[in-house]
């Protein structure tokens, strides 16, 4: 494989942006929503467009949830956007009532997500909504790597009925992936091939993989770095059958441990084939302020953290 | 076009709902039959009388009036209502709250019972999703109205206020709310446990368009919402402040808030059964 490397650094939230007004043109039943949030989730360009189609909900979570789902009722597709924390913990019941056990087909668009939302702080620093999320029957749960991936995402849920939680994130992160990649929901991508650990990231931390799998790989450790964009549901082939050829496993992700992509994936290994397994993530803390790189630095969340894990999960093999 | 049934049908029609309704509750032993036979005057006008609308149902309720309950707990008289509109057969009352039913505690879609577009049951969410459905009605150039249903202890809850707010000022004025205004909750009195104070007042604040009516008197329900109807379609949301009696029907549940959420013996529904004429047969 050749070595990925970028051009740019770009937010992903600005690929939501992207891909939500690339799909408004080509679908007269998107329409979009939002809390308050309109220029930091990327939307003035849908919203200057399609005026009749943006619904400015104000600083009214609940009630914008409680409308994305009475809007799907005569065919419309509502995309809600505000931050992680506020489109997740602020709203679990309108969430889990009126769009999950009803089956609404809501898109649920939330950035802001994890740690490198930065010196906001730790009220803004969603760390449990993956979990949420991911326990909701009927929701599909997307987190993409970088700004192409957020847009092409954006555009593969048009598609996909039902309730989808699409996340992604506040700052600018190297653009890696291709821009004219399509987004395969359900489908974990192999980035970079290996036989020594299968290292499995979501968001962010894929770039953060992609950087510890060249520090291995200084120390001759060959890693294989997969990037798990869809957690729910999860790919169990692709898990089992990196796994099979490494024998060992370690995940990182821009969320708590517990209740996180990590445990997804270990689930799915106990059940069918066990092999040791190491856990990148927030652990059982909150966040703090601080710029986006000092903070994976300092919550165990760098690619030198997940070098190390990868090191100590193949010392326990 | 057929004339319209008159308001002695509809007050035969909600006899036969009531026993419904007590039958439903006292078969399973379980289920919320105050609040169910206070509205029972409104939903039977609704359904056999307001609404435009069709049994065939179709879940996205294009070129028809939609209903939606937010105050999912009086779901035996919702399923009444439905199944006496042949939205599904009478028998299947018989399953109520029992395993492997799609008439389930509080309305679900997931076992796909016609009628039901969004779950309810959790308080406060009903007025939101109308409010959504009644944008929806306005950008698909779909000129029927969309009707909703709230409880009066459920005003307690901060998102109706959102939405109040929001429909508003987004001049969403092809929706008609009703409260059912019994003044009781469960724990007792409304005015006991947080006040809802003006609530007259309170909607006009929010600058929705106000009626009041009484929600157990069949003509005062056909007038009152033949004029929110034609309050419609002005720049305003409407809200129908309905008065009612809690456990209307049957004596012993009169008035009061102990019936909320309590079935009755089997010596109680006899009581019940003898209060309430069998007008269209029981299921």
């Amino acid at each position: 494989m050749t070595k990925i490397t970028y051009a740019e650094q770009k937010d992903t939230r600005s690929g939501f942006g992207a891909g939500l007004l690339e799909i408004g043109r080509s679908n007269n039943n998107i329409v979009a929503l939002c809390a308050d949030l309109t220029g930091s989730l990327k939307m003035n360009d849908f919203k200057k467009e399609f005026p009749d189609r943006f619904f400015q909900a104000g600083i009214s979570e609940a009630n914008m949830m409680g409308l994305a789902s009475g809007l799907t009722v005569g065919g419309k597709i509502p995309f809600t956007g505000t931050f992680a924390n506020f489109s997740t913990g602020r709203v679990f019941d309108q969430i889990r009532q009126s769009i999950a056990y009803s089956n609404k087909n809501v898109k649920i668009c939330a950035s802001h997500a994890g740690l490198t939302l930065g010196e906001d702080g730790a009220t803004h620093q969603m760390l449990e909504d993956i979990g949420m999320m991911k326990m909701l029957p009927n929701m599909t749960v997307i987190c993409p790597c970088d700004y192409n991936q957020t847009k092409a995402a954006t555009m593969a849920i048009a598609d996909h009925p039902g309730p989808v939680y699409l996340r992604f994130g506040r700052p600018k992160m190297p653009v890696f992936t291709k821009e004219d990649e399509p987004f395969e929901i359900g489908k974990a991508q192999i980035l970079i091939q290996g036989v020594d650990v299968s290292v499995f990231a979501t968001g962010h931390l894929v770039w953060q993989a992609i950087e510890a799998e060249a520090i291995l790989a200084e120390k001759g450790i060959s890693a294989e770095i997969i990037n798990i964009h869809t957690i729910k549901p999860i790919d169990v082939e692709t898990i089992l059958a990196s796994t099979a050829k490494t024998g060992c496993a370690v995940s990182a992700e821009e969320h708590q441990i517990f209740g996180g992509m990590g445990e997804s994936i270990s689930g799915v290994l106990t059940q069918h084939r066990p092999v040791p397994m190491e856990f990148v993530g927030v652990n059982d803390l909150f966040g703090e302020s601080g710029k986006p790189l000092e903070l994976l630095a300092k919550y165990g969340l760098s690619a030198e953290k997940i070098a190390a894990a990868a090191e100590k999960v193949i010392q326990r093999k | 076009m057929a004339d319209p049934i008159t308001i002695p049908q509809l007050n035969r029609i909600a006899s036969q709902v009531r026993r419904d309704i007590v039958r439903m509750v006292h078969s399973v032993q379980s289920g919320h039959p105050g609040g169910s036979l206070g509205c029972t005057d409104f939903m039977v006008a609704m359904y056999f009388r307001i609404l435009k609308h069709s049994p065939n149902f179709n879940p996205d309720g294009t070129g028809e009036d939609l209903f939606f309950l937010s105050n999912g707990h009086v779901s035996p008289l919702w399923y009444s209502v439905l199944a006496r509109n042949k939205y599904f057969d009478l028998e299947e009352l018989k399953t109520f709250r029992k395993i492997n039913t799609r008439l389930q505690g509080h309305p679900a879609t997931q076992e796909g019972l016609p009628g039901v577009r969004v779950a309810s049951g959790s308080l406060g969410q009903g007025l939101s999703v109308a409010v959504g459905a009644a944008l929806t009605k306005k950008l698909n150039g779909d000129n029927h109205m969309v009707y909703v249903l709230m409880g009066d202890g459920e005003q307690q809850e901060g998102q109706i206020w959102e939405a109040a707010m929001f429909a508003a000022h987004n001049k969403v004025d092809n929706l008609i709310a009703t409260i059912d205004y019994n003044g009781q909750q469960i724990d007792g009195p409304v005015d006991s446990i947080i006040t809802l104070g003006n609530l007259k007042a309170k909607y006009e604040a929010f600058n929705w368009e106000v009626i009041e009516s009484e929600g157990n008197d069949m003509n005062d329900i056909i007038s009152n919402m033949t004029l929110a109807r034609s309050l419609a379609g002005r720049g305003k949301p409407v809200v129908n402040l309905m008065k009612t009696e809690m456990g209307k029907g049957v004596d012993f549940m009169e008035g009061t808030h102990e019936w909320h959420g309590i079935p009755p013996n089997d010596k109680q529904l006899e009581s019940a059964l003898t209060q309430l004429e069998e007008t269209l047969g029981d299921y």
